[in-house]
């Protein structure tokens, strides 16, 4: 037997006693000190079958194989390129995991990408405490052109996403724009249209600030077709 | 900063927007806050622009009078930007911006007289008044000089000389209602030229972008009382005036948030 | 001379009253201001990011940075002089290690996490003010950590146990003693600890159990501001 001591969908703050008894098993974000499970950050408490979890509403991106991310070119060296994702290490892109082209030894990489640059790109491997390494074959992974860009919480990316991605869905019909959120909280807007970019923007700000709130897909819809209509 | 950014941001104000929506001379939300410290300092104020905080602190010393003006006080201004208030900020000795912005914010004040020396001084010869401001930043979201100077001005404006005992050193326990010698308020004004276009009271993206920054102190009548121009580009004469021009009005909108 | 009413008129066993709010440095991973009595401090977390020079780097685990500092206008009589004294690299060095037992820094390996402390306005309890901050900063920034850590001062004032001094009692002429506390409170254990001044061996425990009740008020404040971010 045992019992949650905060409920599902509540938020916990670390040292919390989430749960008691041995029924209950640590998820994400959460620990086990005895009989009782506790929390480690400060999250919405979720109950996955046995398993009591945390979403965080904040902390640091960390690169997990697989992930797409939005990265800035911050090196340019002989075999391949130093991308800033956002982590404390630079992550590595190297030329034959950037492109399926023959590239002569020795050739001037900048042709390609150059310092400044934005490029969407995969994690293919994580090793090591410093290794990251990026690789762009694949569909949808490319050079970003002009647009603008900022930072957002990698913690709201999900929200941003949506299920499915029909959040973002819905905000690219509504405004029109192209949009490429990266899993390292980075994202990129273009559009010809800088008043309907600003809508995306705030959409965008708006599902940050309300993220933990319930009716999130109401309010941005609601949002996007009062900004529509004001246009 | 980077190309795309920049190029992006050169789109932008080419529509006559700013990235946040403003216009080219709208400042963001002002507001002065008084005695935020006022159990440490003999004055103090915080000042917000936008998300842009920014505290500072007068502290009053007795000193002997330097020997060429025996007759007057002085003032020491110091700005640290704090690596609290940024992740660009480094812990460690002061960094030439820093020092920078000390600077021209002593400037604005020393050069504007908008403190009477002459009305610090305590005996000639003697005993004077120093007055040490100092001012840090909180949170860095662009704009520091004016929020600086803003929040340098709010300081001495809230500050009360302490009680001197009969040997002329100072009782910091207690506090005389006179208020500090302040006889004009300069302020500082700053002014971006990104491409052809002069913005004010940039934003942190913003000032990564600038081609040239003119920093201008105003005083309530209109005179100039400190330049500084800053960044890697040239500025035309023609430039310089509409900047200044555009400082000159745009100052009252900082000088109405410290009523 | 028998101290038997305090200066403010609180009971020793009350601390003065308190406030925190997280959030107060939007450019920071994570920040929070917390206020006790007159003693204002701001914490902000930055990271984690590269240390260098890369030979301080742990290759198993983050490494925490601490950096305690004084505003020049936040003394109680003269201007601080700006800069790192002994006595600020003492601070920081304590606040670290009051830190550090409930993060688990081992997803950043490599990094730094930097907390910065600034204090505003000073009235005793200047440290316990900033690790009291920067716990909460801490998990604003979603740093894992077991537990919150909350610190105050406990003392003997004129021969009696009191909780949270404040500046005229650390200054008092019959005799002073303050004890700086800092407790990980689900647990109860100590994470800080430093007296400055004498105190008979059969006190100690009673003012370390004063500090822990103290301890635990203060956690509450801390989480309430940690979950009043998220409100409405």
């Amino acid at each position: 037997m045992g019992q949650m001591i905060i409920s599902e969908k509540s938020i916990a703050v670390p040292g919390e006693v989430l749960a008691e008894g041995m029924d209950y098993l640590p998820g994400e974000h959460t620990f086990r000190d005895g009989e009782r499970i506790i929390a480690m950050k400060v999250g919405v408490v979720g109950l996955f079958g046995r398993q009591v979890k945390l979403t965080p509403l904040s902390g640091p991106y960390i690169p997990k194989s697989g992930d797409i991310v939005i990265g800035e070119i911050v090196g340019v060296g002989i075999g391949g390129w130093r991308v800033n994702i956002g982590w404390h290490f630079e992550a590595n892109l190297s030329v034959k995991d950037a492109t399926s082209d023959f590239v002569p030894r020795g050739e001037n990489l900048s042709r390609y990408f150059d310092y400044g640059d934005y490029v969407v790109c995969q994690i293919v491997n994580v090793g090591g405490a410093k290794v990251v390494d990026l690789g762009m074959k694949g569909p949808g992974l490319r050079k970003l052109g002009v647009g603008r860009i900022f930072r957002v919480p990698s913690s709201k990316v999900p929200r941003i996403i949506g299920k499915q991605g029909s959040m973002i869905s819905m905000i690219k019909e509504s405004t029109g724009c192209r949009i490429s959120v990266g899993q390292n909280g980075i994202v990129w807007l273009g559009s010809d249209d800088p008043a309907k970019e600003i809508v995306a923007y705030k959409a965008i700000s708006k599902i940050i600030d309300e993220s933990h709130t319930s009716g999130l897909t109401e309010k941005i819809k609601g949002f996007l077709e009062s900004s529509k209509n004001g246009l | 900063m980077g190309d795309i950014i920049k190029q992006h941001l050169l789109n932008t104000l080419s529509n006559g927007l700013r990235l946040d929506e403003r216009k080219f001379e709208d400042f963001r939300e002002i507001f002065v806050e008084y005695g935020i410290s006022s159990k440490s300092a003999e004055g103090s104020a915080r000042v917000k622009i936008g998300r842009t905080e920014v505290v500072a602190g007068v502290k009053l010393d007795v000193a002997e009078p330097y020997p060429d003006n025996p007759d007057e006080g002085t003032i020491i201004v110091n700005m640290e930007l704090l690596p609290l208030s940024s992740p660009a900020f480094e812990s460690g000795p002061p960094s030439i911006a820093s020092i920078e912005m000390s600077r021209v914010v002593d400037r604005v004040i020393r050069e504007s007289k908008s403190l009477d020396f002459k009305k610090l001084c305590i005996k000639k010869g003697e005993f004077m008044w120093t007055v040490l401001i100092d001012i840090y930043p909180i949170n860095n979201d662009g704009n520091l000089f004016d929020a600086a100077s803003l929040a340098a001005i709010a300081a001495l404006k809230d500050a009360r000389f302490p009680k001197l005992d009969k040997d002329n050193k100072v009782d910091y326990n207690e506090k005389t209602s006179k208020k500090l010698p302040l006889e004009s308020e300069a302020l500082a004004c700053t002014v971006l030229k990104i491409g052809n276009y002069f913005i004010v009271d940039p934003s942190v993206d913003e000032e990564s972008a600038a081609d040239a920054r003119l920093t201008v102190g105003v005083l309530e009548n209109g005179t100039l009382c400190s330049l500084q121009k800053g960044e890697d580009v040239a500025l035309s004469i023609d430039d310089i005036d509409k900047m200044v021009d555009i400082a000159i009005k745009k100052t009252k909108d900082l000088r109405r948030a410290l009523k | 001379m028998v101290y038997d009413k305090r200066v403010d008129g609180r009971k020793f066993d009350e601390c003065r009253p308190m406030e925190a709010k997280v959030g107060v440095v939007e450019k920071a991973g994570g920040s929070a201001m917390f206020k006790i009595g007159k003693t204002v401090a701001v914490a902000a977390v930055y990271g984690p990011r590269e240390l260098y020079p890369a030979a301080f780097q742990n290759l198993k685990r983050g490494v925490l940075r601490c950096n305690y500092n004084m505003m020049a206008f936040s003394g109680s009589g003269n201007r601080v002089r700006p800069g790192p004294s002994r006595r600020s690299k003492e601070i920081s060095l304590v606040t670290e290690k009051a830190l550090f037992p409930v993060l688990d820094l081992s997803a950043y390996p490599g990094s730094v996490v930097d907390v910065f402390i600034e204090l505003i306005q000073t009235d005793a309890g200047t440290r316990c003010a900033g690790i009291t901050a920067a716990a909460m900063a801490l998990a604003d920034a979603g740093i894992p950590m077991r537990d919150l850590v909350s610190s105050v001062a406990v003392g003997r004032v004129g021969g009696k146990i009191v909780l949270d001094l404040n500046k005229e009692e650390e200054d008092y002429e019959g005799e002073s003693t303050d004890i700086a506390t800092a407790f990980s409170s689900r647990t109860g254990e100590v994470t800080l600890l430093q007296m400055d001044g004498e105190v008979k061996r059969e006190e100690l425990k009673k003012a370390l159990e004063l500090a822990r009740a103290g301890c635990e008020k203060i956690r509450e404040l801390q989480i309430n501001a940690l979950r009043g971010r998220y409100k409405g």
